[in-house]
């Protein structure tokens, strides 16, 4: 049983102001932990020239920061709003060349924040050759597979080790363990990034390590720099299994963020002033 | 007295047909009809196709995050996977990044996701589009999310099988890397296909007509494979597909 305690526990706004102008930021895909409440204060801060890195996916939470100019570059294998459609102002966004887009594929960002994890130096990968994403990758290359005897050309990926994770976990207990249940793309970049911080739901009575059903959804305390209560953190977005998405609230930000006055307005209603989920 | 068949649900029939007797089938997210062919063939095999419906709980072995599908694929485990494509040309590369000259894109559409891992890794892709105009059927795609063929000394064991849109059913040639008409729908003739599609193909001399859905199949859709669906694409379900 671990003695070890983490950080104390901070408020959304104090947690947002440790995610640092310029950092190379991780976020889970949207059903995997998002931390609205986090982007919300990110945006509420006035956060600036933020490097989005999204495993492997975007969704709401890259559109809002975008739409609010927190953002100098995003990469990931793609940004939509799922069933709700396009990502209004990331497409906006990449339209006017106004935030740069570093296309990727999902193997290839789950590879190599996997070898961010482990430590290891780069990772090899099937696939990619030919594709054009790879021509405007500088930082990929192709070799030859030095255990082929025959011709066999592989890309190979920089290991990547993101300055901050933000994640939204279902529980904390007083050690400072966070639980996010089978959202492992939390887990991993928890473990890659050089520190995370985290928003969570709610208190746990008692040691998340102590019960063997929550161990491997709990992320200790040694990768987290700073939790902050958080009620409903992910919304509008779902917590799966915790609560749904809202429906209502998504398709109204999908409509009204076609525009940049629309955009405005939905921020200022939904994520400036009081936040409504906190 | 059975209602015909609504246009999802005769894609869906027509996607079941290219998916019959795999073992393992994945569809990705944001597919509904796909979702509904593939839980189709799942059912009417008593479980001998397995369905993995990603955005599912129910129907979604996966449980280790969304690497796992593309692990699997890398090991050749997975049997099948639907593509989409913002743009698609006649030598099977698809193009879901954007048009004009990237990265200074005139439309920017999502992302590929995985296309440019699981296209090389799939045995069989279906590109499935709705759409067939000759704004998605172009003959040159602005950009290769995945190409459709690759040079010998690249490893592939995957690749695209078939184009099926509202109009057709198109299979893949790998050998000439280029597509050949299989079937028209109901009511479509060639010069209609003809002329909506921006890329040569190869056309047989006899083409054949894409059947209805075969007996028993619309029943069963919207009985039990709809309760299924609804899981995952609740509105779908309740729009899309018609009444038992």
């Amino acid at each position: 049983m671990s003695s070890v305690t983490g950080p104390p526990e901070t408020t959304v706004d104090e947690l947002a102001a440790r995610i640092a102008d310029g950092c190379l930021l991780a976020l889970p895909k949207p059903d995997a932990g998002a931390s609205m409440a986090a982007i919300r204060a990110l945006i509420r801060r006035g956060a600036k020239g933020l490097r989005l890195w999204c495993l492997p996916a975007a969704g709401l939470q890259a559109d809002l920061l975008i739409g609010a100019g927190c953002v100098a570059s995003i990469e990931c294998s793609g940004v939509s709003l799922g069933e709700f459609g396009a990502a209004p102002r990331f497409r906006r966004a990449a339209e006017n060349g106004t935030v740069r887009v570093v296309d990727s594929t999902c193997q290839a960002m789950y590879a190599a924040v996997q070898a961010g994890e482990k430590g290891m130096p780069f990772v090899g990968l099937r696939g990619i050759i030919g594709s054009d994403i790879l021509a405007h990758r500088d930082d990929w290359k192709t070799m030859q597979n030095p255990f082929a005897g025959d011709e066999d050309p592989v890309v190979v990926l920089p290991a990547v080790r993101p300055d901050v994770a933000l994640i939204h976990a279902r529980l904390r207990d007083s050690f400072g363990n966070l639980w996010v249940g089978n959202a492992r793309e939390a887990v991993v970049l928890a473990h890659a990034a050089h520190g995370s911080v985290a928003t969570f739901e709610a208190h746990y009575d008692g040691n998340l390590l102590d019960d063997e059903r929550m161990t491997a959804g709990t992320i200790a305390p040694i990768y987290v720099e700073a939790a902050a209560h958080a009620p409903k953190g992910a919304w509008p977005l779902a917590l799966p299994g915790t609560y749904p998405a809202d429906r209502e609230c998504l398709a109204g930000y999908a409509a009204a963020a076609a525009t940049e006055d629309g955009f405005a307005a939905w921020l200022d209603r939904h994520a400036l002033g009081t936040d409504r989920a906190a | 007295m059975t209602a015909p068949p609504t246009a999802d649900e005769f894609l869906a029939c027509v996607l079941a047909r290219t998916i019959e007797g795999l073992r393992n089938v994945a569809v990705g997210t944001s597919s509904p009809v796909a979702a509904t062919a593939a839980l189709l063939v799942e059912t009417e095999s008593a479980g001998r196709t397995r369905a993995s419906i990603l955005g599912s709980r129910r129907y979604n072995p996966f449980n280790d995050g969304g690497s796992e599908i593309h692990d699997r694929a890398a090991q050749g485990r997975i049997d099948a996977f639907f593509l989409g494509g913002g743009q698609i040309d006649g030598r099977g590369n698809i193009n879901l990044v954007g048009t004009g000259s990237y990265p200074g894109v005139n439309v920017r559409f999502p992302g590929g996701y995985g296309s440019a891992f699981l296209y090389f890794l799939i045995p069989r892709v279906i590109l499935f589009r709705e759409e067939h105009s000759r704004r998605v059927l172009v003959p040159k795609v602005d950009f290769v999310s995945a190409p459709g063929t690759s040079p010998p000394a690249v490893h592939r064991t995957g690749g695209p099988h078939a184009l099926v849109t509202r109009l057709c059913v198109m299979e893949f040639d790998r050998a000439a890397g280029g597509f050949r008409l299989q079937s028209l729908h109901p009511g479509v003739e060639l010069a209609e296909v003809r002329d909506a599609t921006g890329f040569d193909f190869e056309i047989p001399a006899d083409v054949a007509r894409t059947p209805a859905p075969e007996p028993g199949r619309l029943e069963l859709i919207r009985g039990v494979v709809r309760e299924q669906v609804a899981e995952t694409y609740p509105e779908f379900a309740k729009t899309r597909i018609g009444d038992a």
